[in-house]
């Protein structure tokens, strides 16, 4: 039945272009971002100065690379609570290369740290399919696991910002085309991830496994492959993430990135990414992830008494939700009504 | 039922023996398991690590669990049911603002515990009507309201920290029965427990609760109120959660927007690894009960032997992994063994064969 609906599916005329417009997931949040940031520049023009725009975009920069890579692993039905404990360990362990190796080439430490990241990651993925136990409670339980190791490693220690090199530091300085160069880097490694997912078959395949698991195995397709890379490619984002994070913060140590998971998640479920997995993109949760982080940013450009934020926020996750479950009972309606011409 | 006696029984054994189930399948269910395991370590405690048995572990011990016991237990019932409350320490962050502030303001204390209470009330009732009634994910929901009952917390009481609360009352929270160094608080957290336990194992609602966790439609089929169940669930969880606040603020007589923060994830880690699964219908009190205990005493243990304060959690993390994947492991030993069996008496039978 589904397969014939396709096929007599019109044509892309202008119609049922702007049709398949508003029904983009993508779409609230993006709304919700451009009339954020309009409002608020239009009360407080420094909002968007040159500075304004870097300081958006350096904050957005983190949160964007973690809420990318855990939509590849929301999408396969699965979530990753560690991604916090991840991003602390790469950011003290690339501290800790620094303090050693002052002279290490950053190219070489980026890689150290997504290597170490896509390990973390693996062991994550590991567990899940091997042991068929849950994600939600195997990353709960390397939460806590690498979270402790870090606070072995580190210690009291903290890494500040003069024991890096200064090039390093300017990474998250410098920009190209008034974008910096941290920004950039995380912006590239989105839009691939996105068009592999988009396009690639092993991405199609991460939306089947998250649809439905017993009939993407049925079809044919290797889960267990699919759900480990999908771990492994979120703890290699995670571990860029940490690197990048070294670089734009001052202080690294112990408790380096903590209580982020949540945040991430949110911001993919903002972003429209669905809960139990099978629809949402990358793109839509980077953006989840900007308009999330320039909340704050605005409220204060608007002179919101800073308590009010978090509130906000959580007004927000909970409207994100609520739009999507309208928009898929709307599809469901419209479905069963053709359906039911067809006959 | 007799299909998931089967399951964790001896399937050789004859029926007869397997049909009285509730009596001796419990002492060797996963629930038993973390019972014998708390006290084993319990023992081993007491007789190596100096210190240790004397009222002031008691007293101290049972302090630290109070909060994650006492919101344990509507958690284990939700995860029961297949769903998630992620709220519960924002529900408690925000009882302890609501107290200090009204506190503050000149309310009697009495009164503005009164009013913590009904703040958790109320946050479990709009949790609820969003999950239950309105239909959406829970694990959205809360993460979500995560955000709000925190964010609320903080417009309640700012950056403030109340801490001028009458001593009496104070005092209450980490009283002592007598010398046996129990604290009083206990009385009515196992008051709590006995009732959520009752309402779980001898209730029909209990058994409802199984009923959805297992399937959804189901449940709906042979007349359980779904929606219903699961929005009383989460007032519940609302209120409970708002007396753990309540709890944290006297005992360390200090209302601030961050108390308890992060403790969603302790709970959750102390419900599974007392043999609650995370896909709903499995799971008890008695278990939930060992885990949360085993927990707090192996910190506390570590703590005595002076291990540092940050590996502790390494050791919750590695209890939580292990306890969800001891049954794959031993699943695959048990396949292992099987298949080293039959090659044996395959083996076997062709060498008798030419012979």
């Amino acid at each position: 039945m589904s397969t014939q609906a396709t096929q007599t599916r019109p044509g892309p005329s202008g119609a049922s272009r702007l049709g398949a417009l508003l029904r983009l997931r993508e779409l609230p949040v993006t709304v919700a971002l451009v009339a954020l940031v309009i409002v608020t520049a239009a009360v407080n023009p420094l909002f968007l100065s040159p500075q304004g725009m870097k300081d958006l975009m350096l904050n957005a920069t983190i949160m964007m690379l973690l809420a990318a890579g855990q939509t590849m692993v929301i999408v396969t039905r699965n979530i990753d609570l560690s991604v916090g404990s991840i991003l602390g360990l790469v950011a003290f362990g690339t501290g800790s290369i620094f303090a050693a190796v002052p002279t290490m080439p950053i190219w070489l430490v980026l890689l150290v740290g997504v290597g170490f990241g896509a390990l973390l990651g693996s062991l994550n993925g590991l567990l899940t399919v091997w042991a068929k136990v849950p994600s939600l409670v195997i990353t709960l339980g390397t939460l806590y696991v690498f979270r402790g190791v870090n606070n072995g490693w580190a210690g009291p220690r903290q890494f500040f910002a003069g024991d890096r090199p200064e090039a390093f530091g300017n990474l998250s300085v410098d920009t190209l085309l008034g974008v910096p160069i941290i920004t950039v880097l995380a912006l590239a490694v989105v839009i691939v991830l996105a068009v592999y997912l988009a396009g690639a078959r092993s991405g199609r395949d991460l939306y089947a496994i998250g649809s439905d698991p017993e009939a993407a195995r049925l079809f044919g397709i290797n889960t267990s492959t699919r759900v480990f890379t999908a771990f492994l490619v979120n703890g290699a984002l995670a571990g860029l993430a940490g690197v990048l994070y070294a670089s734009r913060f001052n202080a690294v140590g112990a408790t380096t990135g903590s209580g982020l998971e949540l945040d991430v998640v949110a911001a993919a479920v903002v972003g429209g990414v669905a809960i139990f997995g099978g629809s949402g993109t990358v793109i839509g949760a980077a953006i989840g992830a900007i308009l999330l982080n320039t909340i704050t940013s605005s409220l204060t450009a608007l002179r919101v008494d800073k308590f009010w934020q978090q509130a906000i926020v959580g007004v927000l996750i909970i409207t994100a939700i609520l739009i999507d479950r309208l928009a898929s009972l709307r599809h469901a309606k419209h479905l069963r009504e053709r359906e039911g011409r067809n006959v | 039922m007799s299909e998931h006696a089967t399951v964790a029984v001896d399937t050789t054994a004859p029926l007869a023996d397997v049909v009285p189930v509730r009596g001796p399948r419990w002492y060797a269910g996963r629930d038993a398991t973390m019972v014998y395991i708390l006290l084993a370590f319990l023992a081993y405690a007491a007789l190596s690590i100096p210190r240790f048995a004397s009222p002031v572990t008691t007293g101290f011990l049972l302090l630290d669990v109070v909060p994650t016991l006492l919101i344990a237990m509507p958690m284990t019932l939700i995860i029961v049911t297949g769903e998630i409350d992620l709220s519960v320490a924002s529900i408690a962050g925000l009882s302890s603002a609501v107290l200090g502030v009204a506190w503050a303001s000149g309310t009697g204390i009495w009164v503005s515990i009164f009013l913590a209470l009904g703040a958790g009330l109320l946050a479990g009732i709009f949790n609820g009507v969003l999950v239950a009634y309105v239909g959406l994910p829970s694990l959205a929901v809360t993460i979500g309201t995560l955000a709000l009952f925190r964010g609320l917390a903080l417009v309640v009481i700012g950056d403030n920290a109340v801490a001028n609360f009458p001593n009496e009352i104070t005092a209450l929270a980490s009283a002592k029965l007598g010398t046996s160094g129990i604290p009083l608080v206990i009385l009515p957290v196992v008051f709590v427990v006995l009732v959520f336990g009752l309402v779980l194992h001898h209730t029909a609602f209990g058994r409802g609760l199984y009923a959805m966790g297992y399937s959804k439609d189901a449940a709906h089929f042979v007349g359980i109120n779904v929606g219903n169940s699961k929005f009383w669930l989460y007032v519940a969880s609302g209120l409970v959660s708002a007396a753990a606040g309540v709890f944290w603020t006297l005992r360390y007589t200090s209302a601030r927007s961050d108390n308890a923060s992060g403790l969603e994830l302790t709970v959750i880690a102390a419900v599974l690894l007392g043999g609650v699964s995370i896909f709903g219908g499995k799971g008890s009190i008695p278990g939930v009960l060992a885990g949360v205990l085993l927990i707090g005493s192996l910190n506390y243990a570590l703590r005595l032997g002076r291990v540092s304060d940050v590996v502790l959690v390494t050791v919750t993390g590695l209890l939580l992994i292990a306890s969800v994947i001891a049954p794959s492991v031993s699943a695959a030993v048990g396949r292992w063994r099987h298949s080293q069996r039959l090659r044996r008496h395959l083996a076997r039978d062709q060498g008798a064969e030419p012979g």
